[in-house]
């Protein structure tokens, strides 16, 4: 294992990559009660065709949040109680992107960490258990149909985007997961659930050698290969469709915008294109521009209003939204204030400022153990060591800024989704 | 974990936490009143129009500013229900001077932003801002009316509305659009200079800084404060027993149906009754957990809480309409099966293990032990996270039993579909 010190941010990290291709991140934290495993996989939501022995396969919309319940089970039970039977917190989530297993305990920790790798390495489904996920699972799904928040999102992502995955629901849908089966999820668990494409973050006060000596002596001695997929190729930056509302059971409108951006190559630019897209959002519309004080002293936002930029795979995008009884006046003072910010040039005090804020941010997020394992775990699969953030953020300059802003938040490349109070009876 | 109160002056306590182990120092500044119908809103409304700038920084966009130059330090207003206390002030924090590049003292310049918010609003003729008042008004108004949008938590809160109906802990933390609306900048400025002298001002620190450093730097915040004088905190009533259930039934247009069950607790053992909830409900080895959601996939989510000031307890689940029946008949049937000590060896062991850990792990938050001492100081009680734990590790089987006995059922609501509500 090698120590890497990044004395910016305060960090103690080992880093180790085993002979089966699985990279390890132990990062130290001595004064902490808790100590956290994050375990997780580069398959999300978006990954839904792929290569295996050579075929393409198509599978269906919410299989590897499906597959995400389902790998709690074990030939002796459920792994999630034998979590929670040692006093750990054991929690797993799905993204677009990725696939996080993860537990945090202030007590038999290394237990804890053989118990995790263990049932997410090692599948146990039935026709039957699978069978009887589904019920959960369309609770779930329903449950977020209710929500307007989830609601404006999935909107927005279908309007965007017309061929990237983007625009598919990481749950699916209730009669897309009616396709899933035993087989089926056998298939995902062996393309994906293997070493080389998996990372193992570790953040407390534990000794980093007995992690990877665990890791070591659980998982598989070999991985498999390094599966090929297909994101689909957006063929124009112009949305599928501009707008798109609906109504629902909501006090007052609300609104997301998104606009669509170039993605970034791989390594470091990936990091750094975060952060400027981070900034431009801060320049744009945050709590300090001047477009926000002006739209909240209107009455047409009011805290609630916010974005950010997200990086997915194959696509990237700008969004912005919240509550307001007028959400097209709201996306079209946004955009207008992109074009007036692209033509006249970012403010240099205001940039200096931002830019003080935004490094603030970056260190404040630390906080998180959370933040700390997947951003470190997005970094190894993207390419870049995340907690170098500190002397990437130094080589952004504003003209890099205003160059984003220019590129992406434009009227040709934006669509808006809107979500209305059902009308009186 | 050190945590050290000292008695600024009459009304005033800083509870100081050294730690080191957090990338940002954390201050708070939370008034105390006693939790009412006629004020509530009122104090919601004024900790909005206060952060709408102040004398120094009289609009956001100049406050933010500052707090952006203080490296993107954070301010923001806060209003809860802790016990039968609303608190509401503000929370504050920056990263430590260690990470600041190049060097710098950062928490004396958020301590004079909070001081300046408190005491030196931006006020026109005497009277708050009159601009501010209006359009915090409005987003309060907004605010209270969303809450029907996450049912979840709605479905919580009418249920300890119907439940507490009459008691200050079935009140809402932010007032009631019909006690809102009518406030105008005359009466919330009466209402602004009444609470700052009366009020209880509770101050907290987390982070590296020294506690002679830290009570030097909240000087602005009390050098200008009205003198007030020492007040008395209350412990919450008895919530009184009733004699049948109530239940009540509502109709929205949703596709999950919401059940809250409400149960009262006549018992005083509180750290049994804690672990009794721990292993009913609170964990994802409980048995409402394993059993209505695993077992018979009855919900997505069913799970309990423990009141412990005001010693109730809730149970919160989504479930299909057709199933209401079933899922409260087998709730009813879990707590059932508590009274009768009808568990296994490892039910206890695990929820104790998971009491350890949900203690223990309080400290790893500088927000979460702001809210663990804040509540213990609105509920008049004087515990630490280390000894509430080992009071509850040291609970036994009989004493558990004994709890569940003392539970019992006291308020159903169910939020059903339209159509649903017209078939019944």
């Amino acid at each position: 294992m090698l120590e890497h010190s990044y004395p910016r941010i305060g960090e103690q990290v080992w880093h180790d990559t085993l002979p089966n291709g699985l990279t390890i991140r132990v990062v130290s934290k001595p004064y902490h009660a808790k100590a956290c495993a994050y375990f997780v996989t580069r398959y999300g939501g978006m990954d839904l065709r792929f290569q295996l022995n050579s075929q393409w396969l198509d599978t269906p919309a919410g299989i590897a949040h499906y597959l995400e319940h389902k790998m709690f089970d074990t030939e002796e039970g459920n792994a999630l109680q034998e979590l929670a039977k040692n006093g750990a917190e054991p929690n797993a989530f799905t993204s677009n992107a990725i696939t996080a297993y993860y537990f945090d305990s202030t007590d038999h920790f290394y237990d804890n960490l053989r118990i995790l790798l263990s049932f997410v390495s090692i599948p146990y489904f039935t026709d039957e258990s699978v069978e009887k996920e589904q019920g959960i699972i369309g609770q779930e799904i329903r449950m977020v149909e209710d929500n307007p928040e989830w609601q404006v999102y999935q909107q927005l992502m279908e309007c965007l985007y017309k061929e990237s995955p983007a625009r598919v629901s990481v749950a699916g849908t209730v009669e897309s997961i009616r396709q899933i089966t035993a087989d089926t999820l056998y298939h995902c668990h062996k393309a994906f659930y293997t070493p080389a494409n998996m990372v193992l973050c570790v953040v407390g006060n534990v000794d980093p050698q007995k992690v990877a000596d665990i890791a070591r002596e659980v998982l598989p001695a070999e991985s498999g290969p390094v599966i090929p997929r297909d994101y689909g190729e957006e063929s124009s930056f112009a949305p599928a469709h501009q707008e798109a509302e609906q109504r629902m059971e909501v006090s007052m409108p609300q609104f997301l915008a998104g606009y669509k951006c170039q993605p970034p190559k791989d390594g470091e630019e990936h990091l750094r294109m975060g952060m400027i897209g981070d900034m431009a959002c801060d320049i744009l519309f945050g709590d300090s521009s001047p477009l926000y004080r002006r739209l909240y002293e209107e009455g047409l936002i009011n805290g609630s209003f916010g974005g950010n930029f997200d990086l997915l795979p194959g696509a990237a995008y700008l969004y912005v939204g919240g509550d307001t009884k007028d959400p097209r006046a709201v996306h079209q003072a946004v955009t207008a204030e992109a074009e007036r910010l692209s033509r006249e040039g970012i403010d240099e005090t205001f940039y200096q400022q931002i830019r003080r804020a935004a490094y603030g941010q970056l260190v404040r997020s630390l906080n998180s153990f959370e933040t700390i394992a997947i951003a470190a775990a997005e970094g190894v699969f993207q390419g870049f060591d995340y907690y170098r953030f500190p002397e990437v953020f130094d080589t952004i300059t504003k003209a890099d800024v205003e160059a984003f802003l220019r590129e992406n938040v434009t009227a040709e490349r934006t669509a808006i989704s809107i979500i209305y109070p059902k009308e009186a009876n | 974990m050190t945590m050290i109160r000292t008695k600024l002056r009459d009304n005033v306590y800083l509870t100081y936490v050294p730690a080191v182990k957090f990338k940002t120092g954390f201050l708070s500044a939370q008034f105390l009143t006693p939790l009412r119908a006629e004020t509530a809103g009122y104090n919601a409304l004024l900790c909005a129009v206060l952060e709408r700038g102040c004398r120094k920084y009289p609009d956001m966009e100049k406050l933010s500013a500052a707090l952006d130059l203080l490296y993107g330090a954070n301010v923001e207003h806060i209003v809860r229900k802790r016990g039968e206390y609303q608190l509401w002030g503000f929370v504050a924090s920056a990263i430590d001077d260690a990470f600041v590049p190049g060097g710098g003292q950062l928490l004396e310049g958020v301590a004079e932003i909070l001081g300046e918010l408190i005491c030196h609003p931006v006020l026109e003729d005497g009277l708050l801002k009159r601009e501010y008042v209006d359009s915090e008004r409005t987003n309060l108004l907004d605010a209270i009316r969303s809450a029907v949008n996450d049912k979840r938590t709605y479905a919580g809160k009418r249920l300890l509305e119907e439940m507490c109906r009459g008691e200050a802990y079935g009140l809402s933390h932010i007032g009631e659009e019909a006690d809102v609306a009518p406030i105008t900048a005359e009466s919330l400025t009466r209402h602004y200079e009444a609470q700052l002298a009366s009020s209880r001002l509770e101050l907290y620190y987390c982070g590296r800084a020294e506690l002679e450093r830290v009570t030097a730097a909240v000087e602005p915040i009390l050098r200008d404060l009205p003198v007030s004088r020492e007040t008395a905190i209350a412990p919450p009533l008895v919530h009184p027993v009733r004699s049948e259930p109530l239940v009540i039934r509502q109709a929205m247009d949703v596709t999950q149906g919401k059940l809250s069950v409400g149960f009262s607790v006549d018992c005083k053992d509180r750290d049994a009754v804690f672990v009794m909830n721990t292993m009913f409900g609170a964990t994802s080895n409980s048995k409402l957990f394993l059993n209505v959601r695993e077992k018979l996939s009855l919900c997505y989510y069913a799970s309990s809480a423990y009141h412990r000031s005001k010693n109730l307890i809730t149970v919160s689940s989504g479930i299909e309409f057709k199933n209401y029946q079933k899922a409260l008949d087998e709730i009813l049937a879990q707590l059932e099966c508590m009274k009768q000590g009808n568990w296994e060896d490892w039910e206890l062991t695990g929820a104790r293990s998971c009491i350890a850990n949900g203690h223990r792990s309080i400290s790893d938050s500088a927000g979460r032990l702001e809210d663990f001492y804040m509540g213990q100081i609105a509920t008049g009680q004087q515990n630490s996270p280390e000894s509430l734990m080992e009071a509850a590790l040291a609970v036994t089987p009989e004493r558990i039993m004994a709890a569940a006995r003392a539970v019992s059922l006291d308020t159903i609501y169910f939020l059903t579909g339209k159509e649903e509500m017209d078939r019944a």
